[in-house]
């Protein structure tokens, strides 16, 4: 049948995806000696060792905490500024509007490397360097034009009636906005925070660059290990896997505007 | 739809333009500051025009890492765009498989970069990775950090992993968008497979094709953590692509005049590229339309 080979297609394709994973996973799970010694598919004797470790001792699990709040400050700035920015270029016209939107583009289009040391100068200048607001502002310079661009698309598929009959109605524009509007778009400003979550969870170079000590995330708590302490496999593999482990969270909440979300609410 | 002119909109653009000025403008005017002056300290610098672009253009181990970059990311993306519509096409449409196909696929874009990294490092090694270990025991010589060609090919195929599943999930979102009656229209006109894909699935996923090869021509362009933490660039220059060449320029021998040159050359290059391509599709979009 048809269906059948397209399915197979489908499930090599997920395995191909799941297999690098199952073997971070697998050896997080294993002891040093036996990562080293044999080559087993299934641990032979399951340990919780290496998560343990980590859970309990600050320069591990420090770096979770960092990462976290400095990742929930930007999303929280991302919505706030991009909610009204998004509104005005899907319902506005206004002088140099085109022209404003393809500049915030561009800011995404810019390497992370280019601005590594303007960034670390300009934060320190200001005594903001190792702080987790520094790092925050440094992510939204991708995350706010990205939130701005899936929020427009979202807001334009919304009809433009609803806001003309609000204003008919008596509404004021901040209260419209507040109690009509931003429960319309729901589903996109939830789209729009996985994003916003997703760039700054997984980014490394300005995360690493703009701190040292009290905001360290743990990817740079991650790179720094390798290279100092040696190779300690199976620590390394289960902090990758607790690294997963916030992503996977999220996606379950957004799975069913996942796909919409990442046409950037165009479709 | 029609928008009103209303210039007032621009208060509501303002906090946007703010937080992206302080983090964008003043950056790129240190870039620019830096890219025509030699530094020595905070008093010393003197102005050298268009020096440290000379300098940068002729680097030849800079042409190696563009050349390089350029071939990366085109086989990136040529394996990438066909591959992610492909998997799109068997998608499952409806039902419990959606959203564990959704999960799924998304799962590698959420993890960190470096993780990535790590994962592949892990995974390709011939001693303790499931990977690099079947491979040998196929009789190949594998090993990712001896040779070039091996470690190219890692990262090619770690990007591959990385990255397919975005392209899958913009196809996903332009295929669902296509209303069932197009394809009993199809059928009923004896349609075959290939055209009904050529006429009907391959125009609704335009614009999405779009941003995916943008999106993907962008961030490969500046890939930095994977190959940093897989191969750190080597073996030799091997994997040295242009964010890695810069970084080590800029924060390891601290050349900031060249770095800077080199930053806007870099900038303007994905730039161009990006509004190139853009315009060209929309304007093809456009006719199409009229």
């Amino acid at each position: 049948m048809k269906f059948q080979k397209r399915h197979i297609a489908l499930l090599v394709y997920i395995l191909f995806l799941l297999l690098p994973i199952y073997w971070l996973f697998n050896m997080s799970i294993k002891t040093n000696t036996e990562i080293l010694g044999s080559m087993t598919l299934f641990p032979d004797n399951p340990t919780l060792a290496n998560y343990a470790t980590i859970l309990t001792d600050p320069a591990w699990y420090s770096g979770y905490i960092n990462s976290m709040i400095y990742v929930a400050i930007n999303v929280v700035i991302s919505l706030v500024v991009a909610l009204p920015a998004a509104y005005a270029f899907s319902r506005y016209n206004f002088t140099g509007d085109k022209h404003l939107f393809f500049w915030l583009l561009t800011n995404r289009m810019a390497p992370p490397a280019v601005f590594l040391l303007p960034f670390f100068q300009l934060y320190s200048s200001v005594g903001l360097f190792d702080t987790h607001i520094a790092v925050a502002l440094a992510h939204c310079l991708f995350n706010v034009p990205l939130a701005v661009w899936i929020l427009e698309g979202f807001m334009s598929g919304i009809p433009k009636e609803i806001d003309e009959t609000a204003y008919i109605d008596g509404y004021s524009f901040p209260r419209f906005f507040a109690t009509i509007f931003i429960p319309l778009i729901r589903s996109g400003i939830g789209v729009t925070a996985f994003f916003c979550f997703m760039f700054s969870w997984v980014e490394l170079l300005l995360a690493r660059t703009l701190t040292s000590v009290n905001a360290k995330p743990i990817v740079a708590t991650m790179t720094r290990t390798v290279s100092a302490s040696g190779l300690d496999w199976g620590v390394l593999a289960a902090a990758g896997v607790l690294t997963i482990v916030p992503g996977a969270l999220v996606i379950w909440f957004v799975r069913n505007y996942i796909a919409k979300g990442f046409a950037m609410g165009r479709v | 739809m029609n928008k009103i002119t209303n210039n007032k909109a621009w208060f509501l653009v303002l906090p946007v333009f703010c937080i992206v000025a302080i983090s964008a403008i003043i950056p790129l005017m240190t870039v620019v500051n830096y890219s025509v002056q030699d530094i020595f300290g905070p008093d010393s610098r003197f102005f050298v025009g268009t020096e440290w672009f000379q300098q940068v253009l002729d680097d030849s181990r800079l042409h190696e890492a563009l050349l390089r970059q350029i071939g990366y990311t085109f086989s990136v993306l040529l394996i990438e765009i066909p591959l992610g519509i492909g998997v799109a096409l068997t998608l499952p449409r409806k039902g419990w498989g959606v959203s564990a196909c959704m999960v799924l696929l998304a799962l590698p874009l959420l993890i960190p970069w470096n993780v990535v990294g790590t994962i592949w490092q892990i995974f390709g090694r011939a001693d303790i990775g499931l990977g690099g270990y079947i491979l040998n025991m196929l009789g190949v010589s594998y090993n990712y950090t001896q040779s070039s060609v091996d470690a190219w090919l890692t990262v090619l195929v770690m990007d591959v992993w990385h990255w397919t599943s975005l392209v899958v999930l913009l196809c996903y979102a332009g295929l669902r968008s296509i209303p069932d009656a197009y394809y009993q229209a199809a059928k009923i006109d004896g349609a075959s497979r290939w055209a009904v894909f050529r006429f009907i699935q391959l125009p609704k996923m335009q614009s999405v094709l779009v941003i995916g090869v943008l999106l993907r021509f962008m961030d490969s362009f500046m890939i930095y953590t994977e190959p940093f933490v897989l191969t750190g660039g080597g073996p030799g220059n091997a994997t040295t692509f242009l964010s890695q060449y810069l970084t080590r320029m800029a924060v390891g021998q601290f050349d900031l005049g060249p770095a800077a040159a080199f930053s806007l050359i870099y900038f303007l290059i994905i730039l161009l590229v990006c509004w190139v391509f853009y315009t060209v599709v929309m304007n093809a979009g456009q006719r199409e339309e009229q």
